[in-house]
């Protein structure tokens, strides 16, 4: 009876001062939906930064041949043949920190369409391969394992590789190109890819099985690397341990004998992606921490001077017999209702105004749980916090001083 | 006759850094049941600063103080809250009326913190109060559309609606013309009449009239407490006035 007679009496002073009450809401509305379109913004170009960097292959692990020792001679990695297919076959079979993993021979020379000719490079590798360069087939498709056991004569080129072999704009899946004087049949074609970081421009490629560029190109039945990818950039050491054991395993080297091979991977990129982030993370944080302070002021404000405001009606409530918890009820239910409702539309909006931003102005946003979660406890507590505070001040006056105050 | 009010040696000081203001200096009176007293004196002179202890809005600094037989000395905010709310009408000067709040609800403001009274029963003494006051075409205006006199009704009903041992009034007629305040004080002792204890602060001597008895007070002491054996009646009054043209 006396809760329900007091919810009567917030909601009547709610209505009565729709101006006052709209203020307010607003403070806990801008404040909310601030943080949450910031943090969101912040997310976004963290999120693309991270992109950005992984399409670079971060999480690439290469093994070579290494600095062996054969007969005295320290020899040229390249021209070593101590990495073999079944090393290959062995960290396929049970690593298992690795995602994809192809082997890789290569070749340079000449590649013939007609009457236009590129030199250029021809990589044997699997199917595996896209996913750990980060390359896509935009046109016709890859190889399967099926045409990488045959040893088939096919081939996936690079847009470098199509500009100058097809400069009359043809489309290049199902032609036939000649490399090294070897017939390869196009059957499609890399998305673009630009250069990479050392300026290597990376459609200037010609992909086909590394069985048939072993057998018909080179001649040779050892691999020059393996490429494998880690599961993430962080596991990617983890990873690097793995590849070590198994190899030395797979090779009989044992104690502190030396590898005849090497295992790298992009510990540069890696690092500087942590720190980036890192970086981002900081300044996010700081965001989010002034957007808070700022609307968090806001509302203590408005709240504040809302209720010192109404100190003579306080007053006059506790002179017709209202009891100072009946008066402080009354304002937390006021409180709450303001700072909830507030809240939940600042979600709102904070949500519409990030998808306004994706979709108008192009930036990348990500919404997550925890600016929510983080924006509406804040403001919400803020609210009902400075809206108690003074009204719990003002309830133990004496009535005649609340009646007279200024 | 029950004692409905009944002081002893009342005295309240205000401390205002160095100084002290002694605003009542050990006042003693009682009021019986049915009584409808006028408390005069000029400006400064404690009057109002009594009604508030008496209205139990302000505590005396020394002194005894008994309302309807409760001596209200140690009592808790909470129990003082309650004898506000179940033995005293309060009218003020300003009338303190809730802005933009129908005078129904601004009048059965008191029952809502009386969990005894069902919302209808709120609602029904509201109205009664008002019709008692002459406002029952009136029910549903705000403050801001309702003249001074008006107001002051609402304002007075407000004070009946929790029907109370006695109504206290500080200058409830100071901030209106002759006319309507000869009405308010119809009003009043037509409610004295029907046996309400009632309490009123004024400066005005012809006020002072139509009551039976009135108090003075000077500098915070009671310099005459005397019986009006020659009450007048304010309808009358009201009767004799000539007539305004509206
Ligand atoms: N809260 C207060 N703090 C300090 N002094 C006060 C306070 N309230 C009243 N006084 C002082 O007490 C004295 C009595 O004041 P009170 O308001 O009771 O006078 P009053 O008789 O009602 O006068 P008026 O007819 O002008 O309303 C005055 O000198 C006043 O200054
Ligand atoms: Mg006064």
């Amino acid at each position: 009876m006396r809760i329900l007679n007091l919810l009567r009496i917030a909601w009547n002073a709610i209505k009565l001062n729709k101006m006052r009450t709209f203020l307010t809401m607003l403070g806990i509305i801008i404040g909310v939906a601030s943080v949450i379109a910031m943090l969101a913004i912040g997310e976004g170009s963290k999120e693309s930064i991270r992109k950005q960097i992984s399409s670079m292959g971060s999480n690439m692990i290469t093994i070579r041949p290494g600095a062996g020792i054969q007969g005295g001679v320290r020899m040229d990695p390249t021209e070593m043949q101590s990495l073999k297919l079944a090393d290959y076959q062995a960290l396929k079979k049970d690593a298992t920190l690795l995602t994809a993993i192809s082997p890789q021979v290569s070749s340079s020379g000449q590649s013939i369409h007609g009457s236009d000719n590129w030199p250029t490079s021809i990589y044997g590798v699997t199917p595996e391969y896209l996913s750990i360069r980060v390359l896509e087939v935009t046109n016709g498709s890859m190889f399967t394992d099926a045409e990488v056991n045959a040893a088939a004569k096919v081939a996936v080129i690079g847009q470098t590789v199509v500009e100058n072999l097809f400069a009359d704009g043809e489309n290049p899946v199902g032609q036939t190109i000649r490399y090294n004087n070897i017939p390869f049949k196009v059957i499609g074609v890399l998305a673009e890819k630009g250069e990479n970081t050392f300026g290597q421009d990376q459609d200037d490629v010609i992909l086909a099985p590394y069985t048939t560029v072993q057998k018909r190109i080179l001649a040779v039945d050892y691999l020059q690397s393996v490429l494998a990818s880690a599961e993430s950039e962080d596991k990617a050491l983890d990873a690097v341990e793995e590849v070590l054991s198994i190899m030395r395993k797979q090779h009989n080297i044992s104690g502190n004998d030396e590898d005849d091979f090497n295992v790298f991977s992009m510990e540069e990129l890696i690092s500087t992606f942590s720190s980036t982030s890192e970086m981002l993370t900081v300044l996010l944080v700081a965001i989010a921490s002034i957007s808070l302070l700022i609307g968090g002021i806001g509302i203590m404000n408005i709240m504040y001077v809302s209720v010192k405001e109404r100190t003579r009606e306080i007053g006059l409530r506790l002179a017709v017999g209202g009891k100072g918890s009946d008066i402080l009820i009354q304002f937390l239910i006021e409180a709450v209702v303001i700072s909830v409702t507030g809240g939940l539309i600042g979600v709102v909006l904070g949500v519409s105004a990030t998808v306004f931003i994706e979709k108008v102005l192009n930036w990348p946003t990500v919404i997550t749980i925890y600016s929510i979660v983080l924006s509406f406890a804040v403001c919400a507590v803020t609210g009902i916090f400075f809206g108690w505070y003074p009204a719990r001040k003002a309830s133990a006056l004496d009535p005649i001083v609340a009646l007279r105050y200024e | 006759m029950k004692n409905i009010i009944d002081i002893k040696d009342l005295k309240r000081h205000f401390v205002m850094g160095e100084e002290t203001v002694h605003a009542l200096k050990g006042i003693s009176y009682t009021i019986e049941e049915g009584e409808f007293v006028t408390i005069m004196g000029s400006s400064g002179s404690g009057k109002s600063t009594m009604l508030n202890i008496l209205g139990c809005l302000d505590q005396p600094s020394s002194g005894r103080y008994a309302i309807d037989g409760i001596a209200v000395k140690d009592l808790s905010r909470n129990a003082l809250a309650e004898i506000r709310n179940e033995k005293i009408g309060f009218i003020f000067q300003a009338y303190n009326l809730l802005p933009r709040t129908t005078a129904v609800e601004n009048a059965e403001l008191p029952l809502l913190y009386n969990s005894s009274v069902s919302s209808a029963e709120r609602r029904e003494r509201a109205i009664e109060a008002l019709t008692k006051v002459g406002l029952s075409e009136r029910l549903y205006h705000t403050p801001s559309q309702l003249s001074g006199g008006q107001q002051q009704r609402v304002a007075i009903a407000r004070a009946l609606v929790n029907d109370p041992v006695v109504i206290l009034a500080d200058e409830a007629t100071g901030n209106l013309d002759t006319r309507t305040s000869y009405e308010i004080m119809a009003l009043f002792q037509e409610l004295n009449a029907a046996g309400k204890t009632i309490v009123f602060v004024t400066h005005e001597p012809d006020i002072a009239m139509f009551s039976n008895r009135t108090i003075v007070l000077k500098d915070g002491t009671i310099i005459k407490d005397s019986v009006n054996d020659k009450v007048l009646s304010a309808s009358g009054a009201l009767a004799a006035m000539p007539k305004e043209e509206d």
